[in-house]
Order: C-alpha cells, then sequence, then structure tokens
C-alpha cells in the first residue's frame, strides 16, 4: 500500500537518530579507530593498520579464553534450554497459581548482576555458605577458590538460577499460545504425552525458542559481572572468559589498541554465531520443499 | 458406525440450575441411527458445539448419559469412545508428512506397519491426497490441510463415528462446494455416522440427510431438509431455513376460523381446540415462496397494500403490508404486481399455525 | 457530492492493481463495485477515501481535483469488512467519536445525533455496552452508525457483511438499503454477492483485475452483461456456459445434441460462440416452450433453504441448475436438463455480448 507522503514524519525519527548515533555509533567508530592507530601520547597517533588484529589473534591466552567461553555457553544453553522447556510444561496454566508461580520464578531476573555473583559468592563458602557447608558436611570435598572444577560448577549453577527463569517465562507465553484444538485433536488421535510434546509443543515453540536460545547466547557469550565477583576469574585462570580477558587487556594492561582490536573480533563472533543460530532455527521449520 | 443415544442429557455451568436460562443445553432425548448423517444447525450460541464435544467425550454433561451402540460411554475419553473430529481450522502434526499425519492414529494403537500403509494409500486415494503424501503437511493449503483432519478420522477401521466443528470456516468460497462434495461421496461409499455441526444451511441441508435445528440450547426440530422447509415445527426454524425466512402473521381465532382483517380462514374443529390449549401468542406461518399476490380479490383472499416489488435478477420481491404486518413474497422473474391496493392468498396447504412459537398440526 | 474517477491507475511494484478506471458517480446516489476477491475493489475505495495516492489519473469532487489530498481533509466515512470499533470505549462513545473529535458541537446535540443514530440502528438498548461484549452483527452495526452519524457526502462500504452469518447479513441488507434511500450520500459499496448488488439498486461497477469492465444499472447490466466475464461474476450460480458450433440457423453443442437457433441469435452468422444460460433458467422436467434437451448425471445437489442447486455433468460439461424447494438427488443419478432456447446468451470468440435475450413482463 502507498500511504501519503508525509515528510515531518522524518522530524520524529531525529531525537532516536541522535540518542542511537551517541551511544552506538560513534562509540563504534571510536573503537575502529582505536584498533588500527598506536597511541603513544596525546598527539602521537600512529597509523598501523591490521597490526592490532593480528597480534590479537596469535594471543594464546585470548585462545585460552574464548575456548573456555565456548564451553561455558555451550554447557549453559544445553541445560537451560531444556530446564526452561520443562519448567514451562510443568506450571499451571492460568489462574492465581500460575501467577503465583510466574512472580516467584521471576524474582532471581531482578536482582542487580553483581548482588546474584555476591549472593553465589557466600553461598558457596565452605565456612560461613549454607550449600558450601552441607556440601562439605555430605563428605564431598568442596572449594570453589581452590578447585577449577568446583569453580566451574559454582558458576555454572548461579547462570543457571539467574537466568533460567527468563527461557520458562518466555516458553510459558509460547504454550499459553496453542490452540485447545491441536490437544484435543491429539487426545482423539490417541497420542501419548510425549507424542503431544514432539509434535504439538515442541514445533509450535519454535519462535519463542529462537528468542530465548538467542537472547541466551548472547547473554553467556557475553558474560561479565557475575563471575568476576564470584571468582574473580581464578582460581588461576580457569574461569576467566572472554570479557573479563578483554576487560584486562583494555583496562588493566591499557593496551588500547590490542583492546579495541579484540572488541571487534569479539562483536563479529556474537554476530556470526548469532547469525547462524537464526538461520538453522528458522529453516528447520520450513523442512524440505513442498 | 455406532447408534447414537442421548437420554435425559444436559449441560449447565451451574451446580443447581434452576431456570431453564441456566443451560447451556436443554435437557433432550435423541436417538441417531448408524450410518445417517445428521447436522446440528442453530446461530452461534445456541450450544451445538456444547452437544457435539459432549458427543466426542471433550465435556462431561452435567446430567444424563451419552450411548453408542446401547453402551454407556458418558465417563469414557475420548480416546476410549472411538470417534474422530474434524475442527474449524486445520488441526494437522506440521512437522510430519502427509502419510505420517494419516498414520499417526494408527501408530498410536500400535498397528503393524504394513497395515499402516495400505490403510494410508486407501484413504490418501479417497480424498485425492496420494500426489502429496511425501510432502510436508504444513506447506499445503487450508482445503488440502482439512482433508487430512479428516483422513486420520477415516483412516481407523473401527470408528464409531465423525464429527465435524464448521469444517468448512476457512476454506474459500469457490472450492467449499468440492469439499461438500466429496464428504457426500465419503458418506455413501463407507456410510459413516456423521455428524455435522454449522450455522450456515445451506452445507447443512447439503450435507445431511436429518437436520437437527438447535436454538438458545434446546433442540427445535430434527427433520430431512424437505421437513424443515414445507413443515417448520417452529417459527424460529422457519425463520432461518429459507432465504427469505418464512413470514408471520399474528392472528387470533374467532370461534373455528383464524379472523384476519375481516377475512375467516377455517379450521378444522380439533385443530381450533388444540390451538386454544396451548396458550400463547397465535401466528400464521407461511413461506414467501407459497404467498400468493393477486390483483383482484378472491374468496379467501385479504386486502393488502403491496408497498414495493424489488427486482432481484432471477426473482422478484414483493413487500406488501397485511393488517400492519409487513408480508414478503416471491414472485418468477417474469411475473410482477402492480402496486398500491393488492390481495393476499394464503394458501391452506402451505400455511401453518403456530401458537407460543410452536407448530398446531 | 458528485465523484469523478479520470484515468485511475495504481501501479504497486510489478503489478498494476488498477489500471485506466473511468466512473462517474452521480450524487445521493448508491454505486456497487462488484467483482472476485482481489479484483482491485478495495484499492479503488482506498484511493476514493484518500488512504491511497494513484500512481496515475485524477478525482474529482464536485468538479475539483482532490487526488492529491489526504483523506482527514476530505468528507468520507468509510466501513470495513472487520467489525472496527474503539475496544476501549462504550458504544455510546464509539458512534460519538468523529462528533468529538470534529470539536464543532455541543454536548446536547451530540448526544442527540448519537441517540438517533443508534436508533435508526437498532443498537440503541446497547449504548452502555463495550464493543467485546456485543456480537458480530451488533458491532457491525456500531461501525456503521459511526460511519453515519459523520454525515460525511461520500460513504464507503468495502464488503460489510462478510463476516456476518447468512441471517445477519440479509436483515442488515435490507436496511441499509433503506437507509442509502433517506439519505443524500454519495454510497460505495463493494462486495463479491451479485445478490447483495440486485437488493441494492443502484449502479454496478464491475470489476475484474483491476478494471472496470462494465457500468450501468444494476438490473441492466444483470440483463446484459457486456462480456463474457460480467456474466460470469454478476450470476451466483455462475452462468453456465456452453461452447457451440453456429451454422445455418443451427446450434451445434456436440455430434449428437443439435437445436435451432432462437430468434434472437439468427443474425450472427456462422462461428464458434458460447451460449450462457443462468441456472434458474434450466428445468429438471419437461417445460412447454424448453425445446432443448441435454442428458446428464447429478454430481452433487446443495439445499439452500429455498432453492436446490444441482451440479450435472454432460460430456465433461459441468452445469448448474437452480430449482425452488427442496428436492434430493442421489449422486450420480441421470436426469434430462431442459433449456428454453430463447433464455440464452450469446457470446462470441472474443468474449464480447453477441445476443442477449428479450425480456418480456407478464402481468399476474
Amino acid at each position: 500500500m502507498q500511504k501519503t507522503v508525509n515528510n515531518k514524519a522524518w522530524l520524529l525519527v531525529i531525537p532516536v537518530f541522535i540518542c542511537v548515533a551517541f551511544s552506538a555509533l560513534i562509540p563504534l567508530m571510536t573503537v575502529v579507530n582505536y584498533s588500527v592507530q598506536d597511541i603513544l601520547g596525546p598527539d602521537q597517533r600512529v597509523f598501523v593498520g591490521t597490526e592490532w588484529f593480528l597480534q590479537v589473534l596469535q594471543d594464546d591466552d585470548l585462545h585460552a579464553a574464548l575456548i573456555r567461553q565456548i564451553e561455558f555457553s555451550a554447557i549453559v544453553l544445553l541445560i537451560e534450554i531444556p530446564l526452561g522447556i520443562a519448567l514451562a510444561l510443568t506450571l499451571p496454566t492460568g489462574g492465581w497459581r500460575a501467577s503465583l508461580c510466574l512472580v516467584l520464578l521471576a524474582l532471581p531476573l531482578l536482582i542487580p548482576w553483581n548482588v546474584v555473583g555476591t549472593i553465589w559468592q557466600i553461598f558457596g563458602r565452605g565456612d560461613i555458605g549454607l550449600a558450601g557447608y552441607l556440601v562439605n558436611a555430605l563428605g564431598l570435598n568442596y572449594n570453589y577458590t581452590a578447585s577449577p572444577i568446583d569453580a566451574w560448577i559454582t558458576v555454572v549453577v548461579m547462570d543457571i538460577w539467574h537466568w533460567t527463569p527468563l527461557v520458562v517465562l518466555l516458553c510459558f507465553a509460547g504454550l499459553r499460545a496453542i490452540p485447545d484444538a491441536y490437544y484435543q485433536a491429539a487426545r482423539i488421535d490417541g497420542a501419548s504425552p510425549w507424542a503431544v510434546f514432539r509434535y504439538i509443543q515442541l514445533p509450535k515453540l519454535r519462535g519463542v525458542l529462537l528468542i530465548a536460545i538467542l537472547l541466551r547466547f548472547m547473554g553467556s557469550f557475553m558474560i561479565y559481572t557475575e563471575p568476576f565477583v564470584l571468582t574473580g576469574g581464578g582460581p588461576g585462570n580457569s574461569t576467566t572468559f572472554l570479557s573479563q580477558y578483554l576487560t584486562t587487556l583494555a583496562v588493566g594492561q591499557f593496551d588500547v589498541g590490542p583492546a579495541a582490536a579484540f572488541s571487534i573480533i569479539y562483536f563479529l563472533i556474537i554476530l556470526l554465531l548469532s547469525f547462524i543460530f537464526y538461520t538453522v532455527i528458522q529453516n528447520l521449520g520450513k523442512g524440505p520443499a513442498s | 458406525m455406532a447408534r447414537i443415544e442421548l437420554k435425559g442429557l444436559a449441560h449447565s455451568y451451574k451446580a443447581i440450575p434452576s431456570a431453564p436460562t441456566d443451560y447451556a443445553l436443554r435437557p433432550m432425548d435423541m436417538t441417531w441411527e448408524d450410518g445417517g448423517a445428521y447436522a446440528l444447525l442453530g446461530p452461534s450460541g445456541c450450544g451445538k458445539t456444547t452437544l457435539l464435544n459432549i458427543i466426542s467425550g471433550l465435556i462431561h454433561p452435567s446430567q444424563g448419559r451419552v450411548l453408542f451402540d446401547g453402551k454407556d460411554v458418558t465417563d469414557l475419553a475420548p480416546q476410549q469412545r472411538n470417534i474422530a473430529q474434524v475442527f474449524q481450522f486445520p488441526v494437522i502434526y506440521d512437522t510430519m508428512t502427509v502419510f505420517d499425519n494419516l498414520a499417526f492414529p494408527l501408530r498410536n494403537r500400535k498397528l503393524g506397519e504394513a497395515e499402516v500403509r495400505s490403510r494410508v494409500h486407501e484413504v490418501a486415494e479417497m480424498l485425492e491426497l496420494g500426489a502429496d503424501l511425501k510432502h510436508r503437511a504444513s506447506g499445503l493449503g487450508a482445503d488440502a490441510k482439512q482433508k487430512i483432519s479428516l483422513g486420520r478420522g477415516l483412516v481407523r477401521k473401527d470408528v464409531a463415528a465423525i464429527l465435524f466443528d464448521e469444517p468448512l470456516t476457512v476454506i474459500d468460497p469457490h472450492v467449499k462446494w468440492i469439499l461438500r462434495r466429496k464428504l457426500k461421496q465419503i458418506h455413501q461409499q463407507f456410510r459413516l455416522s456423521l455428524i455435522y455441526v454449522t450455522h450456515d444451511q445451506v452445507e447443512a441441508l447439503t450435507f445431511a440427510d436429518q437436520v437437527v435445528v438447535m436454538y438458545e440450547g434446546q433442540v427445535v426440530q430434527l427433520g430431512t431438509p424437505q421437513e424443515l422447509f414445507e413443515a417448520p415445527a417452529h417459527t424460529f426454524v422457519g425463520y432461518f431455513i429459507g432465504s427469505p425466512g418464512m413470514n408471520l402473521l399474528p392472528c387470533r381465532l374467532d370461534g373455528d376460523a383464524i379472523a384476519i382483517d375481516g377475512v375467516r380462514l377455517p379450521l378444522t374443529a380439533e385443530k381450533a381446540q388444540r390451538a386454544r390449549a396451548a396458550g400463547g401468542e397465535l401466528q400464521l406461518g407461511i413461506r414467501p415462496e407459497f404467498l400468493r399476490c393477486l390483483a383482484a380479490p378472491q374468496p379467501g383472499a385479504i386486502a393488502a397494500d403491496i408497498e414495493a416489488v424489488e427486482d432481484l435478477g432471477n426473482y422478484k420481491i414483493v413487500t406488501a403490508r397485511l393488517s400492519g404486518q409487513v408480508m414478503k413474497a416471491k414472485l418468477p422473474e417474469d411475473e410482477t404486481v402492480a402496486l398500491g391496493q393488492g390481495w393476499l392468498l394464503l394458501p391452506p396447504a402451505r400455511t401453518r399455525l403456530y401458537a407460543g412459537g410452536r407448530a398446531i398440526d | 457530492m458528485t465523484l469523478t474517477l479520470e484515468k485511475i491507475g495504481m501501479r504497486v511494484g510489478a503489478s498494476m492493481h488498477l489500471e485506466d478506471i473511468d466512473l462517474s458517480l452521480p450524487g445521493s446516489s448508491v454505486t456497487v463495485l462488484l467483482g472476485p476477491t482481489l479484483a482491485g475493489k478495495t484499492s479503488l475505495l482506498r484511493i476514493m477515501a484518500g488512504l491511497d495516492r494513484p500512481t496515475s489519473g485524477r478525482i474529482l469532487v464536485d468538479g475539483r481535483d482532490v487526488t492529491g489530498v489526504g483523506v482527514r481533509r476530505r468528507n468520507v466515512a468509510m466501513v470495513y469488512q472487520q467489525f472496527v470499533n474503539y475496544p476501549s470505549l462504550t458504544v455510546y462513545e464509539n458512534i460519538a467519536s468523529p462528533l468529538r473529535m470534529a470539536r464543532k458541537l455541543e454536548a446536547a446535540e451530540i448526544d442527540r445525533r448519537v441517540r438517533a443514530t443508534a436508533e435508526i440502528m437498532r443498537i440503541d438498548s446497547l449504548l452502555d455496552r463495550l464493543p467485546a461484549q456485543l456480537s458480530g452483527g451488533q458491532q457491525q452495526r456500531t461501525a456503521i452508525a459511526r460511519a453515519l452519524i459523520k454525515g460525511a457526502d461520500l460513504l464507503l462500504l468495502d464488503e460489510p457483511l462478510v463476516n456476518l452469518d447468512y441471517k445477519l447479513r440479509e436483515e442488515l441488507r435490507a436496511e441499509m438499503r433503506e437507509i442509502f434511500a433517506e439519505r443524500a450520500v454519495t454510497v460505495v459499496y463493494a462486495t463479491t454477492e451479485p445478490a447483495e448488488a440486485l437488493m441494492l439498486g443502484g449502479n454496478t461497477a464491475v470489476l475484474d483485475a483491476g478494471r472496470v469492465i462494465q457500468f450501468g444499472t444494476t438490473i441492466d447490466v444483470y440483463h446484459h452483461p457486456a462480456n463474457l466475464r460480467v456474466g460470469e461474476i454478476f450470476s451466483d450460480p455462475p452462468m453456465n456456459l456452453m461452447p457451440v458450433e453456429l451454422a445455418g440457423g443451427m446450434a451445434r453443442l456436440s455430434p449428437e445434441l443439435a437445436f435451432a437457433a432462437p430468434s434472437h441469435m439468427r443474425g450472427l452468422g456462422v462461428g464458434s460462440f458460447r451460449l450462457g444460460v443462468r441456472a434458474n433458467h434450466i428445468f429438471l422436467e419437461p417445460q412447454p416452450s424448453a425445446d432443448l434437451a441435454i442428458p446428464a448425471s447429478v454430481e452433487l445437489s446443495e439445499i439452500s433453504g429455498s432453492e436446490t442447486f444441482v451440479h450435472a455433468r454432460h460430456n465433461g460439461l459441468g452445469l448448474v441448475v437452480q430449482r425452488e424447494g427442496v428436492h434430493r438427488y442421489e449422486l450420480g443419478q441421470p436426469v434430462t436438463l431442459h433449456i428454453d432456447p430463447k433464455r440464452l446468451y450469446a457470446f462470441d470468440a472474443s468474449g464480447a455480448l453477441a445476443a442477449a435475450p428479450e425480456r418480456s413482463l407478464g402481468a399476474l
């Protein structure tokens, strides 16, 4: 449909344009700027082209952090998505019971992220933490400041506690949108509960799951505050993920050039992987051409 | 195939219904013969979908029993009743091919693959879906999807009845009659018990051997399309079936005759007696097709004011005012009648007397 | 107010939604836009309203060019297929909304007009309800009331009854015709159903694939379709078409079937024609003047309450017969179709009307 052209509408876009420019475009341009220059002093800038990019890509520490990050995101996605779906399936479908459950589930999402880290830091301590004390009392030797495995477990459990409710909320909304007739038809066809899940609920949740997976992937891949507060990246660098490494590079060592170069690479990795996820999930629904 | 009986069946959303309006479905008794095609016809909110869902087992009635071939199935779940249902919008399993969709009910009942394959091919041929068996069900049009829904019911050899809940709602108008024809062919071929819910009189009258007309939760008439047209048992049936609906003329009883505007239309003494006993408002019903418009008075004709004659191409509609009441008559396209003073004749064979909405025979 | 469309065209992407539309609608008239779905009726209504701008041509209201004028400055009201009402306002507020937005009237006057219009649309007892509490028919009545109260010079309706039960459609159709007759407003009513066009009367513009293929008084267009397409569109069920060869005063339908060409077709000469006959002019019983008898077998009989439509097939040719009353036919039942040749339309090879039956009116 051709709408009547109203040029005054452009005036309404300008404020948004300015905000986006300041908060996103200009900083992005600045980062690109830093990534191709070596800043020796306030007035001494040398164009170095791709030097920083090459240096960063050959950094072994970066490779290690990247692998840790990928492992973390994979573990977290593989647990949170199925767990979220399962919880959403068990929730009551409506009324005050459903509202109560949803509110309780949403509480972890409302806590500031550094507070989340602090909660779990205390919770996991062997001396004053409830979980740490109980686990040690059961005979297991649990110490997240000393053992990398324990640290990983704690970080993963914390992330699951923090973010699974998001998946649950999205899946709950998606399940409510399925018309009753599908369930009725399944009953009449004699379908088992598993068949109902596989052939009706899961396909109809595809759109919602796409959002959940993308959000959790991006969130976990960029995770910073919670593990930093919980373990500080340790013991050693066993829980140092990409964003923490980047911060160390930029702020700790004040190597702005490499940090800027790495930021751009980081951004491109997330963009690429998100695009892959999106395309795969969208095409899962299409299937072979009829 | 099953004979379906409803005994004292009623449904109310209130715990203790006291007035007729508390019922979604008022108490009823009905028997539907094995292998018959029945339509439940009525406006939105008349209770037809509630009745359908009680028969399929998706709703448990608050009163009464449902019997299939004499066996009480009221407390059985849908899958135990062996019925199939086709819904308003196509319900298919998106991720499966057409073949798998049709095979689904059979596989759930643990039938051998060889038999599954033969049944599915048989049904697919009948529904003209043979070419699409390997395709994904989600890629097909709405009418093909409804055929798949129907196929899932046909594929089960022992299905007791197939229930349809306004299945042609989302189908394009020019394709509707193809699907209707297919349903009729299937009925002829298999002689299955089919129950079809609709608010469209064309669908109901084309499809069914017998039509159950419902209004405000109660069954108003059960009859063949011919009976409903020629002998409506209730003024609602007269109004709802036929386009335009039946004319209803308030009248009064004068001895053994009906008196309107000084003209007497005689009744048998017996009929007059029953009319008096029935109570309620008296009305004469006559369909526009049978109401005759005359230019000159004849015995039995009543004076009326011919207000308008509309040319509708195939036929004409005459609007006349008789005793303050608007009446419509249908004329063949080549005839016409002059405006102004005219006379209307109500042929006794085609005129029915109603008291309180119910026909007096 | 007179509305004139000159050479209106509407191109969207690569396709022409409307092409070469020339229409002249007199003031206080009812014009029906009749055509199948996707013929361009909605596009044309939107251009008349000013919601879209045509890619070529101009629109004149009372002689003034309004092609570029936006919808808010045109005096137009529109009713849609989907019952469009403000969901959070009561029926009263919905109907009052155009008057309140114009802000020219006092509250007492608005109240008077709202109640008067509600009474005309028979929803005066529902003024306190919200649209969600109303049935489909009542919601559409509210939408129509809202359009009427504006007192606009141009009232556009886009298939307003298509989402209603058929009984409600009948009632609303008759009411709307009376309402249009009482007001001095130019009405343009889009529909796919010939019956609605015939009931509304007035003029009809038949649209097909973005073009107006015929325009005239409704009953004239019905009895004298300019070509095949109009014959098909303006009949429900669609006009039956039979290909014949005309030669030497005889029309040949098939090797076994030939009949004497009727008088109105004598001047047609030799060639291939398609004969059109409406469903209600085919009979299943021998009639005095129906000389043409075609053997066929029944494919389906559809009962519509007061009529039966029989779909029959003769040698691969599908024909639909309309019969009064309710009758039962079995699938595959052999029948004979009797046609009075004087009722036949003849369309030449290009689809244009070559001969139309003479109309005779007999008084009772």
